[in-house]
């Protein structure tokens, strides 16, 4: 059978906020013996403010980035969920729509790429890699250290199953359910899986943005969870980073540590805690290595 | 004109109509007769205003009886409206109405040429090629067939039941198949019927027993059809009997073996009530069950899983009814007609996650609830939740599954309607605010809408608009351990969020799975959906493509309890008058085999849509079935070597016709 190939795309939050993602998502692959070099030369996916104020020029820069994977036929990890949408996006905007697809052809050509993106290559989120190219059973045979007793709040964000998601249940996912499952760790049912985490509103409008991500903090606290695990570095951080300012803008007591999928997993791993980026988290995650089994 | 093959002189009479200025109005009457007239073999070319009028039609009887004529063409308006009427009247004549052919100048010709020139050119040329075509006409004699006056029904719920009875009342001989052990499909499991409120098991319980009772009626529960085989009037049908261990002929439902059963209490779910109670591996379906008999499931039954249990059961039969080495048996039986009533599934909810059934047990399906209601249900007809406590809230969630793109297109078109009764009935039982979430009220029966004006007179709310999700999640003290609906209300255009403690999803109708099988068992045809397609949805409404065979109920379609009576009894009708006749006759323009040409390569027989041609293994060629054919020419085209012809289209008769309009 071909091995498939791929190439990480980290996007700016990896290499900045979601430091912690990137060093576990890295060392989780590794660990899988999956070879994931990081896409050459990429640049900015369009996902941030450009998408808002000019929609063609973010399709104009993700497209660069699709069209230097499809020359090496890679598909490409995006483990951000705003990449992950963006970069799909851009692909289904350049099939279904001829004259966007010429417009964004012209930016490919200025960047002396001479092949614009044919839809050889998919865009990928690592846990649709995780599920479906290594397989759940694969992933509990290499789990080291089980999680039993931890109860986990699994969060999937708006983004990662709304619109392009072709691989979970876009109004109730269950993959990363799946994931968390096959640590060990306990999953809590949850109606606010695909909430929204209130975005970069926290960064605008304070109120508004706190107020979404303090439902779904507060969701967790009443469902008993000890953890949050998300998919997404802009969920994780909103969750995390400013549950002090929450805590005395709802009068509620928070502290609930919020952690990435890949982190999750690489304790289960029994990976090497430094690999996993937890230094770089407010609220240190001690659950998980109080209740782990050895 | 080709050499002819054909006995004495032929003798043409041309008959052209004016339909009024239907024809008239753009074709030139007067010089097609002319035209007509100086055509070989044509001894008269006459035209009349209406010919299928009795005067036009006595016009034709005499010229052949005076003029001797021995072959008619009628230059007039589509065959599909009076060939019968033509060939009636040369029948009457004494002719052999096959001696006859219609030219449509009507609708191929008036109706749709603008230019009066043309069309009287295009209707010349039309006569002509009905001129050269009839010259090679044969007498063709119609075949009877006998009928066999029995008939078997699918399925045993209201739909079937109904015809049933309605059949074996008019002294024809039934056989009733129900596959579940018991008769009386879904209408068993409810309480109250819309709109009158008359208790369900009440009207349909006497009719179960009547089927059971009636003289003319064999009742075969638990069985299935395997195939069938055989032509309208005659089929031939093999019926599987499963086994059920429990010798019905001796039963007599006193509950003894099941009280005896070495499990002390139910453990499996109750299929009858939706699995909301637990019954044992030895078990009636329910009170009224007819035949009323035990019946032993062997996947959950000791002694067939592991053949070590005591058999308390057998030893407390005093009639010696179980028999644990009972085998399936197969029956055949013969019948002249078919009525299916196979019905409908229920929409399966969990399908739509965000309404959270099987996640919340407080997540009903309508007919769960009616089960709840029913007073012999799992509860006593006490609608209580599943921790015991009575609802103060309950909030139902209309077009679950239907209406819906995602999932089923249809309206389920009952949903609305027992949706309001649920709503009744919990209102009266429990004293409880009821809300309901719909996205249209349809309500367009005998009664309905009134029914519906009542229920809003009860204080039963009503909000517009389809629901979002039903969640648990609680943001304010009083939703806390409620189940919460997310609905745009779109009357008054705010997103609104109802907390209740019991949802009911008002689930759609679904074909059954297995549709596919029984279409393909009785060579009839399906929606893309699976609901079996009547023959015109208008005029046609329960017979089906293949001769013999009918439907009823909701196996055709989403189908409320009076409609599907009202089908039923139709069916039954359709039914009767077939068999009733005693004798078909048979239309003689079928297809044939000429056995010295046939190389026996089985294309035909793959192709032939009414499964109407075999192998014939002694001759290694193939056979038509001339009472199954429908003349639809298929195997004619295809048939390699010219084996396969079709009687009133032999090429002869086509090639002269093709010479007539082109030459």
């Amino acid at each position: 059978m071909n091995q498939k190939k791929y190439f990480y795309y980290p996007g700016c939050s990896l290499k900045g906020t979601g430091k912690s993602y990137e060093k576990s998502l890295l060392a989780v692959f590794k660990y899988l013996e999956m070879d994931i070099p990081e896409l050459p030369d990429w640049n900015c996916c369009g996902a941030t403010t450009y998408m808002s104020i000019d929609e063609l020029a973010s399709f104009k820069m993700a497209v660069r980035n699709l069209s230097i994977a499809e020359k090496e036929e890679r598909d490409i990890i995006a483990p951000c969920s705003a990449c992950y949408m963006v970069l799909n996006k851009t692909i289904h905007f350049i099939k279904e729509y001829p004259d966007i697809r010429e417009k964004i052809c012209e930016a490919v050509k200025k960047a002396n790429l001479k092949e614009v993106y044919e839809g050889k290559v998919k865009v990928r989120h690592p846990l649709d890699v995780l599920i479906n190219d290594v397989g759940i059973e694969k992933i509990k045979s290499k789990v080291k250290r089980t999680l039993g007793g931890i109860r986990v709040f699994s969060y999937y964000g708006c983004l990662l199953t709304r619109p392009f998601t072709e691989f979970d249940n876009p109004r109730y996912p269950v993959n990363l359910d799946r994931i968390v499952e096959a640590t060990g760790a306990e999953t809590v049912e949850s109606a606010l899986k695909t909430k929204c985490c209130g975005g970069s509103l926290s960064g605008t409008i304070e109120e508004v943005g706190f107020r979404l991500s303090y439902l779904i903090l507060r969701e967790a606290k009443r469902k008993g969870a000890h953890l949050i695990v998300t998919v997404c570095p802009l969920c994780q951080f909103n969750l995390e980073v400013y549950q002090d300012r929450m805590e005395k803008m709802f009068k509620d007591k928070l502290s609930i540590p919020v952690i990435y999928f890949t982190q999750l997993l690489g304790v289960a791993f029994g990976i090497d805690e430094k690999e996993l980026g937890f230094n770089h988290h407010i609220i240190y995650p001690e659950i998980l290595y109080q209740k782990a089994a050895v | 004109m080709k050499s002819v093959k054909h006995n004495g002189e032929i003798r043409i009479g041309v008959y052209i109509c004016h339909c009024g200025t239907n024809i008239a109005g753009k074709v030139k009457i007067e010089e097609v007769v002319k035209y007509a007239q100086n055509l070989p073999n044509v001894i008269v070319a006459r035209d009349y205003k209406y010919m299928c009028s009795d005067p036009g039609q006595d016009l034709i009887k005499k010229d052949i009886k005076e003029l001797k004529l021995n072959r008619i063409v009628v230059a007039s308006c589509s065959p599909h409206l009076h060939e019968h009427t033509f060939r009636k009247a040369a029948e009457e004549a004494g002719l052999n109405p096959f001696y006859f052919q219609m030219a449509n100048i009507r609708e191929h010709v008036s109706w749709v040429t603008k230019d009066s020139k043309e069309a009287t050119e295009k209707a010349k040329a039309m006569v002509k090629a009905a001129v050269y075509r009839v010259v090679f006409h044969e007498a063709l004699e119609k075949k009877k067939e006998k009928i066999n006056p029995d008939v078997l029904i699918i399925g045993g719920g209201i739909a079937g039941i109904t015809a049933a009875l309605t059949i074996a009342d008019a002294g024809k001989k039934v056989y009733l198949v129900e596959r579940e052990p018991s008769i009386g499909g879904h209408m068993a499991k409810f309480d109250k019927t819309f709109p009158t409120l008359d208790c369900a098991s009440c009207i349909l319980t006497p009719k179960m027993t009547a089927v059971k009772d009636h003289p003319n009626i064999t009742l075969l529960t638990y069985s299935e059809v395997e195939n069938v085989d055989g032509y309208v009037g005659n089929f031939k049908v093999k019926i599987r009997k499963k086994p059920r261990y429990v010798d019905i002929e001796k039963c007599v439902g006193c509950y003894e073996c099941i009280k005896n059963c070495v499990y002390k209490e139910g453990k499996f779910p109750n299929e009858f009530d939706e699995g909301l109670s637990k019954r044992k591996p030895i078990y009636i379906p329910f009170p009224q069950a007819v035949p009323l008999a035990a019946i032993i499931d062997p996947a959950t039954c000791i002694q067939f899983l592991s053949g070590k249990c005591k058999k308390a059961c057998q030893e407390a039969c005093e009639r010696g009814a179980i028999d644990f080495n009972m085998r399936e048996e197969i029956i055949e039986v013969e019948v002249g007609a078919i009525i299916v009533a196979t019905g409908f599934k229920i929409f399966d909810p969990s399908q739509i996650p965000q309404y959270g059934y099987g996640r919340y047990p407080n997540v009903y399906t309508s007919l769960e609830v009616e089960r709840l209601v029913n007073s012999s249900g799992p509860t006593g007809g006490e609608i209580i939740l599943r921790d015991g406590r009575t609802p103060k809230s309950v909030g139902i969630v209309h077009c679950v599954g239907s209406r819906d793109k995602n999932y089923n297109i249809w309206c389920s078109r009952v949903c609305c309607m027992y949706s309001l009764k649920l709503a009744h009935l919990i209102k009266e039982r429990t004293g409880a605010e009821v809300y309901n979430f719909y996205i249209d009220m349809r309500t367009p029966g005998k009664g309905y809408e009134e029914f519906y004006l009542k229920l809003m007179e009860e204080g039963v709310h009503f909000i517009r608009g389809k629901v979002a999700e039903v969640t648990d999640w609680a943001i304010t003290p009083e939703e806390e351990g409620k189940l919460i609906i997310r609905v745009e209300d779109t009357l008054i255009g705010v997103v609104r969020r109802i907390p209740v403690d019991m949802v009911i999803l008002s689930v759609g109708l679904t074909p059954q799975p297995d549709a596919d099988e029984v279409r393909r068992l009785l060579n009839i045809s399906c929606s893309k959906e699976g609901w079996f397609l009547e023959r015109h949805p208008k005029l046609a409404p329960v017979s089906t493509f293949t001769d013999g065979v009918f439907i009823a109920g909701a196996c055709q379609g989403p189908k409320d309890i009076p409609d599907t009576v009202a089908q039923a009894e139709a069916a039954a009708a359709e039914a009767l008058a077939l068999i009733d006749k005693s004798e078909i006759t048979l239309e003689p323009n079928t297809a044939f085999i000429d056995e010295e040409k046939c190389s026996g390569c089985h294309v035909c027989i793959a192709l032939c849509p009414y499964s109407a041609i075999s192998f014939n293994e002694e001759k290694k060629i193939a056979h038509i079935n001339e009472a199954l054919c429908k003349g639809c020419g298929v195997c004619v085209a295809a048939c390699p070597s010219k084996a396969a012809q079709q009687r009133l289209f032999l090429d002869e008769q086509i090639y002269a016709e093709i010479e007539g309009a082109l030459v």
